[in-house]
């Protein structure tokens, strides 16, 4: 009999080729875990290609999984157990565990011909060479097979691929997820394909028992569900966040939503998730190119509608001449850039925070506008609202800058009460502004010109890329006006510092040294921040969402500290701007490996300094 | 949407209340400023002059135009307009008009703006048969930037960018547009207000993208491209005006026809030689493009007698018509409960 073990938290990485559907038994198990309330952060790793080699170590996909009786904030450093479906997936992974992890394999994998793929000269599993681990073989595709036999319509080619319901059941067992939320997606998703359906609950079931049954696993491991704050919760990746995030704030404000995109990694995934849509009023259109969808974006905007565009940096090169436009038009408007390793086409799939510097000035002439990072998949959701809220309130365009780690990582999203939503009001403009005239450039308060929409009577205007004179928005060389217009246009965006949270700080008593991040370095420098605490080091960290205007405290914030490391997957673009912004020397951890941040690394960079 | 005034299902195009408008209404009274004697402003006040026939009231029409000589157009309108970025304006108009089907959105440009750095989203904006109405102001040359050579420039053209003369073949701008699938394909000519006014009126009653070319003089770095065209001695030889189901056929008497030849390309030929009844009737709604595509290339650059007129137009699915009705009614019905469902869907949990 198997005995049980407490653990406070666990890294799972299951990893295979990329046909062996990693990703989908990585997905439901997150969503079991989620459901039995651990708290939890994933990473699935995709090959670069869509169609690697099978069996190579180029052609393995993974999927990890941090969860955790506590909050806890990144997908974990490294695993304490690995999934390995085949060798490959056991040689591109083995190097990252530590001495006494568990390993799985999938032994029936194990062939000849799978390890020359793979690049072993021996079989590991029989070489000695995993004596440190506690390696555990099961003949996967052989169960599988057996466990499905005599299923009508089902081929054994069908039965075999059932195999990572096999290692879902296993792990299931190992750490006593709820049976009922896989099956129940399982009966679902297979409603209309009878006989599979059958076989891959077999499957599931099969790993299940296994774990149960035999004496090969000998522990299960025991995770409580975490302390969350009280409320409803559902499993979100960034993805996913940021679409409900433009949803909501679509309903909330009455502005139906036009998406303008042009297929790009790791962007695409926003437009099919918004494509499905169409009851809530999303209209998608796949532009011909990463210009035409800002301009479809902004052509909406003028109609009155949320115009959207996303993509990825590549993208944003090509944006930039449009978005240049949409400041000097002063529109609303939205462009999600999901970031990317670059230079050029660069690492599509891996994750890198280095287009801050693009965003804030990556356009010709004096061009300035709000900046909104993300920082974590389900923060995402409050990121979208909020550039909505920003381009609508101050008529400009808004990027919001994501990445390919936020964009595909999930955790769990506590879902707010519609009614504590932003407030997000168009106010079109109904008439005349100043006695009988309409004047297109009369600004507010805010500095916000009117949004004057076609069909409103007596409005008409025309504006264009040309500069206006102030006011009635006629075209205008006059020299005083170009200087006034451009510091309204600066001051208008500079006027958001007054409406946006100011920069919090997670302080601590005796704390000289402060972390400063933005985008999805938050996991990572919170985590790290939080074992140097424990081991009774004096830290303080804080965090950017909005990376212009910066927070009207921020100055304040960073000089208060004797030193400020910022940390950023970059070459350093958050601390040059801070430098250059608040004459302080601060000091920069950057990472250009197309991976985020550990929570150790950070860590260590701490450790270093105190 | 909050705003009081407009009535969304109209369609794109042609209204149906019987205000009366004049030219005045669609004039904004902005100091024109091309050169003088510039055919931009005979397509101008032919716009001006046409646009009341519509019915539509100046705040329901749109012009959207890119950089260029004719992309000043915009500010001479009392419509919406918007003056964008270079070749650029098809793609504003598609996110304008599938975003409001009750407006009447019109996309200009010269060929340097629509063909040559604007072409990908002219050729998309004509294959998806958004509804919007684009009209090229064709005058072989980089008017703004002071006489380069454009994608419509002829052969060996001497310009200021080709010394030596143009290396490049020109486009053919009808043949493009029929190649990338346009439902409806003219041309016209600035000097012929008539013409002119009756392309604009068929191209506004057309349901979905509408591609006119019309030749506009630019007197100051290529004058008189199209003189022969519309000059007393040389129109009558030099224009084919093409008409719906009637024989195409020209010159002073008549007495100069169109046949096609047995491969499917089309020929000049004498009446005389072939008989009226061998003459090719124009059909400007046949399905098959091919025969509007042969027209198209009877000449070039009115290098040979040119016709002029509706080449194509036929009706297909316009872009964005079929889900009109579902994304209207989803606006209308989804308010808070249907977010709060949506927010909530897939397998959630409750923490106490
Ligand atoms: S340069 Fe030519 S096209 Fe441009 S305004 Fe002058 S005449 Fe017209």
């Amino acid at each position: 009999m198997s005995r049980t073990v407490d653990k406070d938290r666990v890294v799972i990485r299951i990893a295979g080729d990329s046909g062996d559907g990693m990703q989908l038994a990585g997905g439901r198990f997150a969503e079991a875990t989620a459901v039995f309330g651990n708290d939890l952060v994933t990473a699935p790793d995709y090959p670069a290609e869509v169609r690697a080699p099978t069996g190579t170590v180029r052609g393995v996909s993974a999927f990890q999984i941090h969860f955790a009786s506590r909050d806890i904030l990144t997908p974990g450093d490294t695993p304490n157990v690995l999934v390995a479906m085949n060798p490959a997936a056991l040689k591109s992974n083995v190097d990252t565990l530590e001495s006494g992890s568990t390993i799985v394999v999938n032994d029936d994998a194990f062939t000849k011909r799978n390890l020359v793929k793979a690049g072993y000269d021996s079989n590991p599993l029989e070489d000695g060479s995993l004596t440190e681990f506690q390696v555990h073989r099961l003949p996967m595709t052989s169960m599988t097979v057996r466990a499905t036999e005599g299923i009508e319509g089902v081929s054994s080619r069908d039965a075999a691929r059932a195999k990572n319901l096999f290692a879902l059941g296993v792990l299931s067992w190992m750490y006593g997820r709820p049976l009922p939320v896989t099956e129940e997606w399982i009966e679902q998703k297979f409603a209309k394909h009878g006989p599979i359906l059958t076989a891959n609950l077999a499957a599931f079931h099969a790993g299940y028992n296994f774990g149960e049954t035999t004496e090969l696993l000998d522990v299960q491991y025991r995770v409580k569900p975490a302390a969350l704050p009280a409320g409803t919760y559902r499993n979100v990746d960034g993805t996913t966040a940021t679409a409900l995030g433009l949803i909501a704030a679509s309903v909330t404000s009455g502005l139906p939503m036009l998406f303008a995109s042009y297929p790009i990694t790791p962007a695409s995934e926003l437009l099919h998730e918004l494509a499905r849509q169409r009851r809530f009023g999303v209209r998608v259109i796949q532009a011909e190119d990463e210009i035409a969808a800002a301009n479809m974006a902004l052509g909406a905007a003028f109609g009155g509608q949320l115009g959207v565009t996303a993509t990825s940096g590549p993208g944003m090169d090509l944006k930039a001449e449009t978005i240049g436009l949409a400041v000097a038009l002063e529109l609303p408007m939205v462009i999600i850039d999901v970031q990317r390793a670059g230079p050029s086409t660069g690492m599509p799939t891996k994750p890198e925070s280095s287009d801050l510097m693009m965003a804030l000035y990556g356009r010709h002439g004096e061009s300035p506008l709000p900046v909104v990072a993300a920082a974590t998949p389900a923060h995402c959701f409050d990121a979208a609202l909020e550039a909505v809220r920003l381009a609508v309130d101050y008529r400009t365009p808004v990027i919001l800058l994501s990445d390919a780690f936020l964009a595909n990582s999930s955790e769990p999203w506590l879902i707010p009460n519609i009614d504590e939503l932003p407030r997000i009001d168009p106010r079109f403009a109904q008439g005349p502004n100043l006695d009988d005239d309409f004047l297109p450039y009369l600004r507010d308060e805010r500095l916000a010109r009117p949004w004057a929409i076609p069909g409103t009577i007596g409005l008409g205007h025309r504006i264009g890329g040309l500069e206006k004179e102030d006011g009635t928005g006629n075209i205008s060389y006059e020299p005083e006006n170009h200087a006034r217009m451009t510091s309204l246009r600066a001051e208008k965006v500079e006027g958001i510092a007054q409406d946006i949270a100011p920069l919090e700080v997670d302080h601590e008593d005796g704390a000289e040294l402060l972390v400063l991040g933005w985008g999805s370095s938050y996991g990572p420098i919170k985590a790290g921040v939080r074992r140097v605490r424990d081991r009774g080091g004096k830290v303080a960290c804080a965090h950017l969402f909005h990376l212009n205007p910066l927070p009207a405290n921020t100055g304040e914030v960073l000089r208060s500290y004797r030193r400020v490391l910022v940390a950023e997957t970059n070459m350093g673009q958050l601390s040059r701007l801070v430098r250059a912004e608040f004459l302080i020397g601060a000091e920069s951890f950057t990472k250009l490996e197309g991976e985020p941040m550990l929570a150790a690394e950070i860590e260590h960079e701490i450790l270093e300094r105190l | 949407m909050a705003v009081n005034t407009h009535n969304h299902m109209s369609g794109n195009g042609s209204g149906s209340d019987a205000a009366t408008f004049t030219k005045q209404d669609f004039a904004s009274g902005e100091e024109t400023r091309w050169c003088p004697g510039c055919g931009d402003y005979a397509v101008l006040a032919a716009v001006q002059e046409f646009l009341p026939e519509l019915g539509l009231p100046p705040e329901r029409v749109v012009f959207l135009t890119g950089i260029g000589c004719a992309g000043r157009f915009a500010y001479y309108m009392n419509t919406y307009g918007i003056h964008g970025i270079h070749g650029r304006a098809p793609a504003l108009a598609t996110g304008l008009a599938i975003s409001r089907p009750d407006l009447s959105v019109w996309a200009l440009g010269g060929d340097g703006d629509m063909l040559s750095i604007g072409g990908n989203h002219l050729i998309h904006a004509l294959r998806r048969n958004m509804p919007i109405k684009i009209l090229v102001l064709n005058n072989q040359v980089y008017g703004l930037t002071k006489g380069q050579a454009s994608p419509t420039s002829a052969f060996g053209k001497v310009t200021k960018s080709t010394p030596f003369g143009s290396e490049d073949q020109p486009f053919n701008p009808l043949a493009l547009a029929l190649g990338a699938g346009a439902s409806f394909v003219a041309r016209t000519v600035d000097r012929d207000r008539r013409h002119l006014t009756q392309v604009l009126r068929a191209a506004a009653e057309h349901p979905g993208a509408a591609f006119i070319e019309i030749y506009q003089n630019c007197p100051i770095f290529n004058d008189e491209a199209y003189a022969v065209l519309t000059d007393k001695d040389t129109k009558d030889a030099f224009q084919i005006r093409l008409e719906h189901g009637q024989p195409i056929r020209f010159g002073a008497d008549g007495e100069r026809g169109v046949v096609q030849r047995p491969d499917g390309s089309v020929a000049i030929v004498e009446v005389a030689d072939v008989g009226e009844q061998d003459l090719l009737v124009h059909d400007a709604h046949c399905a098959d493009p091919s025969r509007a595509f042969a027209l198209a290339h009877l000449s070039q650059n009115v290098s040979a007698p040119t016709p002029v007129g509706v080449f194509r137009s036929v009706v297909r699915p316009v872009h964005g018509e079929s889900s009109q009705a579902e994304l209207q009614a989803a606006h209308e019905t989804v308010g808070p409960a249907e977010l709060d469902a949506l927010l909530h869907a897939g397998a959630t949990w409750t923490v106490n």
